[in-house]
């Protein structure tokens, strides 16, 4: 044991006295974003600036913002770098976030119907991304599946139990896309569309990146996921597809300099390089496949890339509403979680007796019984709050902690998912009686 | 500290001698700083009333009356009991095998047996979905050929069957050090009787080895019940520990239903602890009266042994096949959907190779650290629960052991909350020496290292420290020449457990890790694992991560025994 002691006490003794980083050439940053993106960034922007190192802290969205929160008080970051826009409208409203004015000028205001920056100068887009579909196409052969082109296709008897998402709960990305189809289609026909299409999922992952996982290795045939996912995987080699459905919208990945950042001068450099023409030309990197802000910049990227500037798709997106987005986060990602993630197995095991009373109809038509299933879709579809209860204070309330007595979540929680579980039961025996009749 | 030793010792002494009060104090300390405060500044929350703060239990009465938490701890209940009966078909037929018969490679089964409580985060899980999952080789092959699929890792049993691949060396390391720790002449004294074959072992051996498989078992079962990787890793969230990191990583740091879970966790965990102390209750498993002796071995015949060969070899297949996968894993270009990978490359070794260096010194460095100081806790409470009768002692033990049940993120965030306004001299935080993350290791290790330092004081006879005070040697000098040597089986068992599991920790490590320069193996591995490019690189850097933890568990493995051998103690 003494041998183990020694040896150990020697190592961190040795360890402690280890010289320290020179404090004003070192950059902080905390992102989401994986090595394959950073590290090119880092070594392009290392050699345009020499003297300035960047140290790159990898967490993921939720704890950068919880860990930034928890150290305020003796701040040791400059740079949050990250891509969900409501992570920064959430650190600016803790004013954990400080002005800056970048200096390159000349780039558009918006991508899509999407205001790249903050129009009050907190944070500032630097990369383009949209969401849609990826596939793996081996899996897509090996099942006979057609390709899809859009978010109801996923909704079709030959996708049950091939498609998979991340919860929103845990991905901020998964989160904007939810929220993309519900101000898209509206409130009612959006969670229709969703839960039609939740009841083909195979799984529920938990963390952005199991999704495009997952379909990368061939687990699951398809998964809803942001587009660099799908892209930076052909890069790498993987046999994966990519489809922007209709109702979609761009939104911009951010960066902001962190209030009180120890080395202010050197995170605004930062800034200024990812924005500039050679910091943008970057993001077309196998590895990285990011949309750059910069239209110019499109030149130099290989045949096929998409350009939100110019490729016809991009411009009937629609506009996504950040601020009603913003106000009911909690509840929709709540709704998500009660009424399909837990619900699942339920919600699934409904959805296959449509899909099987569904086709004997199609073979011999029942009129009563194409009532009932009809009266099965929309109690499946049927919600417990409506759009305004839904950001009422009320009931957002419930979900902030808020500082006057109310609902608490764990309840309302509990109402909801009873709710679902009553609903899929009912539909489900809508379901039998017209399979039934269909024989 | 001079005792008067001429006078009669009592059985169980303690309260004579000022020691051990000091060092429980010390401990105590040390635990209050390190896991009681920083878990509390965060749990508390699970006791107060949305809006006011006022105290309240109104959110424990939410919990009991909420259908998906119910399913979920009735859920992890299942997982966590079949787990054990699971892992013990794995481990038992090795330990016994391998300590109890003169055969070849004993050394080599114990090492690889080992080796799956070393799964790298995250590729673990890519490495065992390509093999055994839906669409992994043994289902595509299963399906070209016989039109069918095995739901190996899939729903509530997917997560038994991993955790057991997972956990079983937990009971094969502590049964085997038990095993090896009866004494010879029990066994010598039953044979005299009559007693042979199986019915040796069930009525005399393996009772004997009871302290050793219980603690393994419980350790399985209690780390079962708290752990959240795998069953988020295969998509499975209605189970506790899952329920508990989802809500206070998503909804917030002010959802009390967060901490109410954290706070079920850690009743469950202890009682579980407590529940198997209780077996051993009014019973003596000391046998070691002469310093040791081990069981003898036996010869086996041909075809026992050929039996004996088949067996281990299925166990191992078993067992290794996630760490098959994760080497060709680590070699592959491209790996979808088919059996195996598409073409093979050393180019991922070669782009972890320049990064790996700092992780490796980082992890090996934290990872030993964190080991001795749990050991050397370890050693001291399992001395004073079991040989002192200090006030108060069980609580030690309880409290250490509830640190199994701290989620990761919770600690990460208490150390935080707790250390991070103490200022170093140079106007930083505290948190930001590495040193913090070392001690986060060492809290959430400390239950392994104790439960196997527990197991080899109570095979030791208390006749033999009594002999070296009648021949008058001090206290400490009895801890240090004779109860120490005569543990370190155990002690090393719990080492290895407390190193290697330490070395690829990441749920802390992510809140405390303040620049990369201090990160950790498991932490590197993580960027990796985020992107479709870096899966083959994050392999690489598996592979070397486990190579790293076998090569030091053998390394440390051979020094033991050589110094064991230098104080006379090999038999």
């Amino acid at each position: 044991m003494n041998r183990f002691v020694l040896l150990a006490a020697a190592l961190a003794t040795s360890a402690m006295f280890a010289p320290a980083h020179a404090q004003n050439s070192r950059v902080a940053i905390t992102t989401s974003f994986s090595k394959d993106v950073t590290d090119p960034i880092k070594a392009s922007f290392e050699k345009a600036n020499p003297g300035i190192t960047l140290d790159i802290q990898n967490r993921n969205t939720n704890a950068g913002v919880k860990y930034l929160e928890e150290t305020r008080s003796n701040n040791q970051l400059d740079i949050f770098w990250a891509s969900a826009p409501d992570a920064f409208e959430v650190l600016k409203d803790k004013d954990l976030l400080q002005k800056y004015e970048p200096t390159v000028k000349g780039l558009p205001d918006k991508v899509g119907a999407y205001p790249i920056n903050d129009p009050d100068g907190f944070y500032f887009g630097f990369a383009a991304s949209g969401y849609g579909i990826m596939w793996n196409t081996r899996y897509a052969e090996a099942n006979d599946l057609p390709d899809p082109k859009d978010w109801q296709d996923l909704a079709k008897p030959a996708y049950f139990d091939h498609v998979a998402i991340a919860s929103p709960a845990r991905s901020g990305t998964t989160h904007l896309t939810v929220e993309t189809i519900l101000q898209g289609e509206g409130w009612n026909e959006g969670w229709r569309t969703l839960k039609e299409v939740a009841g083909n999922f195979q799984t529920i992952t938990e963390r952005s990146f199991g999704v495009p996982e997952a379909v990368n290795s061939g687990q699951v045939g398809y998964g809803i996921v942001i587009d660099f996912f799908a892209f930076s995987a052909q890069g790498a080699g993987f046999p994966v597809k990519f489809v922007y459905p209709t109702v979609t919208t761009v939104v911009p990945a951010n960066v902001g300099i962190v209030a009180n950042a120890p080395n202010k001068e050197g995170a605004a450099t930062f800034v200024d390089y990812l924005l500039s023409s050679e910091g943008q030309k970057v993001l077309l990197e196998p590895t990285i496949r990011r949309l750059p802000i910069n239209p110019a910049v499109y030149a130099d990227a290989p045949d096929g890339y998409p350009n939100p500037f110019k490729d016809p798709q991009f411009s009937s997106m629609m506009m996504f509403d950040v601020d009603k987005s913003g106000a009911r986060t909690a509840v929709v990602d709540t709704l998500f979680d009660q009424l399909i993630s837990f619900q699942l197995d339920n919600l699934k095991e409904v959805t296959k007796a449509i899909h099987e009373a569904e086709a004997a109809l199609d073979k011999a038509d029942n009129p009563q019984a194409r009532a009932l299933i009809k009266e099965a879709r929309d109690m499946i579809a049927s919600m417990p709050v409506t759009e305004e209860q839904a950001s009422s204070a009320e009931i957002t309330g419930a979900f902030t902690g808020a500082k006057e007595k109310g609902a608490r979540q764990a309840e309302l929680e509990q109402q909801w998912a009873t709710f679902a579980r009553d609903n899929y039961a009912k539909a489900k025996a809508k379901v039998d009686e017209a399979a039934k009749l269909a024989r | 500290m001079t005792v008067a030793l001429s006078e009669a010792l009592p059985r169980r002494r303690g309260l004579g001698s000022p020691g051990p009060a000091v060092v429980a104090i010390l401990i105590a300390v040390f635990l209050a700083l390190f896991l009681i405060i920083p878990t509390a500044s965060v749990v508390y929350v699970a006791f107060t009333e949305r809006g006011t703060g006022a105290f309240t239990l109104v959110n424990i009465q939410d919990f009991f009356a909420n259908d998906l938490f119910m399913r979920s701890l009735w859920n992890s209940f299942y997982v966590s009991t079949l787990t054990v009966v699971l892992a013990s078909v794995f481990a038992l037929p090795l330990a016994y095998i391998t300590t109890r018969f003169d055969f070849r490679g004993s050394a080599i089964i114990q090492t690889l047996g080992f080796l799956p409580l070393i799964m790298p985060p995250f590729v673990g899980a890519v490495a065992m979905q390509l093999l055994f999952g839906r669409n992994g080789s043994i289902n595509l092959l299963l399906y070209d050929w016989f039109g069918l699929r095995v739901p190996f890792m899939e729903g509530l049993n997917g997560v038994i069957f991993v955790q057991a691949i997972h956990y079983f060396p937990f009971i094969l390391i502590n049964l085997s050090a038990a095993l090896r720790n009866i004494d010879r002449s029990m066994e010598e004294a039953a044979q005299n009787l009559g007693s042979s074959g199986i019915r040796l072992f069930r009525r005399i051996v393996f009772p004997l080895a009871m302290p050793g498989y219980i603690a393994g078992a419980s350790l399985v079962f209690v780390k079962v019940f708290d752990d959240l990787a795998t069953p988020l890793l295969l998509n499975v969230k209605d189970m506790l520990a899952p329920q508990a990191y989802l809500r206070v990583t998503s909804i917030g740091i002010t959802d009390p239903m967060g901490y109410v879970i954290a706070v079920i966790l850690i009743v469950v965990s202890v009682a579980a602890m407590w529940i198997s102390a209780l077996a051993f209750r009014g019973r003596d498993y000391a046998t070691t009266q002469r310093g040791g002796g081990g069981l003898a071995r036996r010869r086996m015949r041909p075809l026992e042994k050929l039996l004996a060969y088949a067996v281990v070899l299925v166990i191992l297949a078993l067992v290794l096949a996630p760490h098959v996968a994760l080497t060709l894993l680590s070699f592959a270009t491209i790996w979808s959907f088919s059996p195996l990978p598409d073409a093979f490359t050393t180019a991922h070794y070669e782009r972890v190779f320049s990064d790996s260096f700092l992780y490796i010194k980082n992890t090996l460095l934290y990872a030993s650290l964190a080991g001795v100081i749990d050991v050397v806790l370890g050693t001291a409470i399992a001395y004073l629960v079991l040989r002192t009768k200090l006030v108060g002692r069980q609580w030690l033990d309880w409290a250490a052991t509830a640190a199994l049940a701290v989620p990761g993120v919770v600690l990460g965030i208490g150390y935080l909350r707790t250390f991070y306004g103490v200022q170093l001299p140079n106007g930083a935080p505290l948190t930001s020496l590495w040193l913090v993350i070392v001690l986060a290791l060492a809290i959430r290790r400390l239950p392994y290292a104790l439960r196997a330092c527990f197991a080899a004081l109570q095979q030791i006879s208390i006749a033999l420290e009594e002999a070296a005070q009648n021949v008058g040697a001090t206290p400490t000098r009895t801890v240090r020449r004779v109860v120490v040597p005569l543990m370190m089986g155990g002690i090393l068992a719990g080492f290895v457990t407390s190193f290697a599991t330490a070395a690829v920790e990441l749920s802390a490590a992510l809140m405390l890790v303040q620049t990369n320069s201090d990160a950790p193996l498991a932490y590197g591995l993580y960027v990796f694992m985020q992107s479709a490019a870096g899966r083959g690189p994050g392999a690489a850097l598996g592979v070397i991560a486990v190579l790293l933890v076998a090569a030091c568990t053998v390394l440390s493995q051979i020094i033991i025994a050589r110094s064991q051998k230098n104080t006379g103690m090999s038999q």
